[in-house]
């Protein structure tokens, strides 16, 4: 077994996804629930880049442009998150999201 | 290799303090810290122009938002206690979490992955603007229209309703 | 790491002995060391240079700053310190240095240590891509205008630290409104500059002052605020950059009518200097900035001048654009929140949005010339007018003409 750097960074990534997810699963503030989701997506982009730098063909920007787009979306995805954030904050004075259960039947 | 070492603990430590602490501040800084450990993995890999997009959009502007929805939504009715179903449900985020890394670095250690041994040849920013724009002008233009409309969705979702005048002066 | 060959290669132009002494000093003392250190000496020379030259300026900055402001004022300024107050920076680095340096108990003391530490960083930082001459840049990157503005974003997180980590009412306004500022501003920061990638087809520093080479009809330089959409994009760049740089009159973080001194409330000492270090430090990076953008970098105004070494250019260009800073520092009054944020949002923005329209056409129509040649500097200059007039109407619309009934 021999780890090579591909495989540290894959390491890396899924160690930074998994701290993303537990803070996705567990926080109760809408807002680190977010940062979280924003982790795990960030990992996913770490991904990208350990396969593009170590893959069978570097040369071609391929996965520097899926990241390039993945950032974009990200950005609109935080935007609209956090105005999300404030609206749900503006009804129900709190951002838990266990507060956050008007539409619950 | 000790370069990625760096990076690693640069990144995963304070994503992990950031997820455990209760002041939300301290959380984004932090994180913010932890998207700049990214961006380093990206310079660390040779992808320089994503390294700084990601400084300029993590460090620059998310940050900003993600700050400014914290001062905006101060919680003072939620500091005293600690809710009693959060002890449960933190655990149950650390177990899933704890499963989920378990797959996946037996999954990563078990599968055998070819050596990088040729370095990567830099890909100039000249490079990427070609490739943007001849073959995936389509998804760029996507982008773009995602990115109008994510902004004008944020304005009206954020904007307080004038209309509506006696729930703002609760 | 692949810039390094580079800094070495570049001391190797044919110009003169007075253009090459810096180059050729690094490379002689990094000559003394064993090869695996060398790049590592000739950095750390690039780092010292830069921080001594530019504390330097700094210093003298304050006392230029407080002398015109005297002028501007009708009062002599600082003199009593040495002949004329030449001696004032130093009188007050001993003043700053020896006195206490105060911690608010309730402050969060890790963060409030950290605010000015952090901003001094990434406004040095900022240096790393600035061409101060020919051959005279310490970092060659590829993409060194993106890395410019990626280090400068972060200097507003500073502020943001200072003023929340001070537990101040007026602090934490104060950080509010570095982040509102900085959320509207970065926007027509960013559009200023990108007709100049357009035209240029680069982001990088050399690259670009590369394209401003050559002058038209022998003696107008080429440089890129002499065309309309160059001028109109600089206009834009200058507001922008003063409100980045938090000078007046975008200064409404540290507004002291209205929050005692904002997000500086809370500091003392060697603290408060680092925090105007920095301001400063900002200011003179964003000035380099706009003269490698806009005003052809290290290159000279006129032929014959071409003798003068180029970092004596940019020295000269760099002092002229400061000056305009305390000018206008000096003549306009303090904007209020709410017009800061129009005027970036209703204005700076749409007009650096149609500016990129006027670039594109500039950028078509490159190939007209005699009669055509005057039609294309109409269109332009209409297509940056118009906009402009209208603009500035839609947004004066129900303040102006004002009636003084008192006055």
């Amino acid at each position: 077994m021999i780890l090579t750097p591909l495989h540290l960074c894959l390491l890396l990534s899924s160690a930074l996804f998994c701290i993303g997810l537990i803070g996705a699963l567990s926080r109760s503030s809408s807002i680190l629930v977010l940062l979280g989701v924003e982790l795990m997506l960030n990992a996913a982009n770490l991904n990208f880049i350990a396969f593009w730098r170590y893959g069978p063909n570097p040369a071609a920007g391929t996965g520097v442009l899926f990241v390039l787009f993945s950032i974009a979306v990200a950005a609109a995805e935080a935007a609209v998150g956090l105005a999300l954030v404030i609206a749900i904050y503006r009804h129900q004075r709190s951002i838990r999201l266990q507060d956050a259960r008007r539409l619950k039947g | 290799m000790t370069g990625l070492l760096i990076i690693a603990l640069v990144t995963l430590v304070p994503a992990a303090v950031a997820m455990a602490l209760r002041n939300v501040i301290h959380s984004a800084l932090l994180l913010i810290l932890s998207w700049a450990g990214i961006a380093a993995f990206y310079f660390w890999a040779g992808a320089e122009f994503l390294a700084f997009s990601q400084v300029l959009v993590y460090v620059g502007a998310i940050s900003m938002v993600v700050l400014f929805a914290v001062l905006l939504t101060r919680h003072t009715r939620t500091d005293g206690g600690v809710a009693p179903d959060t002890l449960g449900r933190a655990l149950a985020g650390l177990l899933i979490g704890g499963a989920v890394l378990g797959v996946l670095f037996g999954a990563v250690l078990s599968t055998p992955l070819p050596i990088g041994s040729k370095p990567a040849a830099a890909v100039t920013v000249h490079g990427l603007g070609v490739e943007l724009m001849e073959r995936h002008t389509i998804a760029l233009l996507v982008v773009g229209v995602l990115l109008t409309v994510a902004l004008l969705g944020a304005v009206v979702l954020a904007a307080s309703d004038s209309r509506s005048g006696p729930e703002d002066a609760r | 790491m692949n810039a390094m060959p580079g800094i070495f290669a570049a001391a190797t132009g044919a110009d003169s002995l007075l253009e090459r002494w810096p180059i050729l000093f690094r490379d002689t003392v990094a000559g003394f060391f064993p090869a695996p250190l060398q790049w590592l000496v000739g950095s750390l020379i690039s780092i010292l240079a830069i921080v001594a030259i530019f504390g330097g300026v700094f210093a003298a900055l304050t006392l230029l700053e407080r002398k015109m402001l005297g002028r501007v004022q009708n009062r002599p300024g600082p003199n009593r310190t040495g002949p004329f107050g030449l001696l004032q920076p130093i009188a007050d680095g001993i003043k700053m240095l020896t006195k206490e340096d105060i911690v608010p108990r309730s402050a969060d003391h890790l963060l409030h240590f950290l605010a000015p530490v952090a901003l001094l960083a990434f406004s040095i930082l900022t240096f790393a891509v600035i061409p101060f001459g020919r051959n005279l840049v310490p970092l060659e990157l590829d993409a060194a205008v993106l890395y410019f503005f990626a280090a400068g974003a972060a200097t507003e997180l500073a502020i943001f630290m200072a003023g929340w980590a001070s537990r101040n009412k007026f602090s934490l306004l104060a950080a509010m409104r570095a982040l509102a500022q900085l959320i509207s501003y970065e926007l027509p920061l960013l559009l200023s500059f990108v007709p100049i990638i357009m035209l240029a087809g680069t982001l990088s520093m050399t690259g670009i002052i590369d394209q401003q080479a050559g002058w038209n009809f022998g003696f107008i330089p080429k440089w890129y605020i002499f065309t309309p959409w160059g001028f109109a994009a600089f206009a834009i760049f200058l507001v922008a950059a003063l409100a980045e740089s938090n000078r007046s009159p975008f200064d409404l973080p540290e507004a002291e009518s209205e929050l005692i001194a904002g997000h500086l409330t809370e500091y003392s000492g060697f603290k408060y200097a680092l925090f105007f270090m920095a301001e400063y430090f900002g200011m003179i990076a964003l000035s380099g900035m706009a003269i490698t953008l806009f005003l052809g970098g290290w290159r000279a105004p006129l032929p014959f001048l071409e003798f003068i070494p180029s970092y004596l250019w940019f020295g000269a260009k760099l002092l002229g654009l400061l000056l305009l800073f305390i000018w206008i520092r000096g003549t306009f009054p303090r904007l209020r929140m709410d017009q800061l944020t129009r005027l970036a949002w209703k204005f700076l923005v749409p007009l650096a949005l149609f500016n990129l329209g006027t670039a594109a056409f500039w950028s078509l129509t490159s190939g007209w010339s005699g009669p055509l040649q005057l039609a294309r500097w109409g269109v332009a200059i209409a297509l940056v007018v118009v906009p402009f007039v209208l603009l500035g109407r839609g947004l004066s619309r129900g303040v102006a003409p004002r009636t003084y009934r008192f006055a």
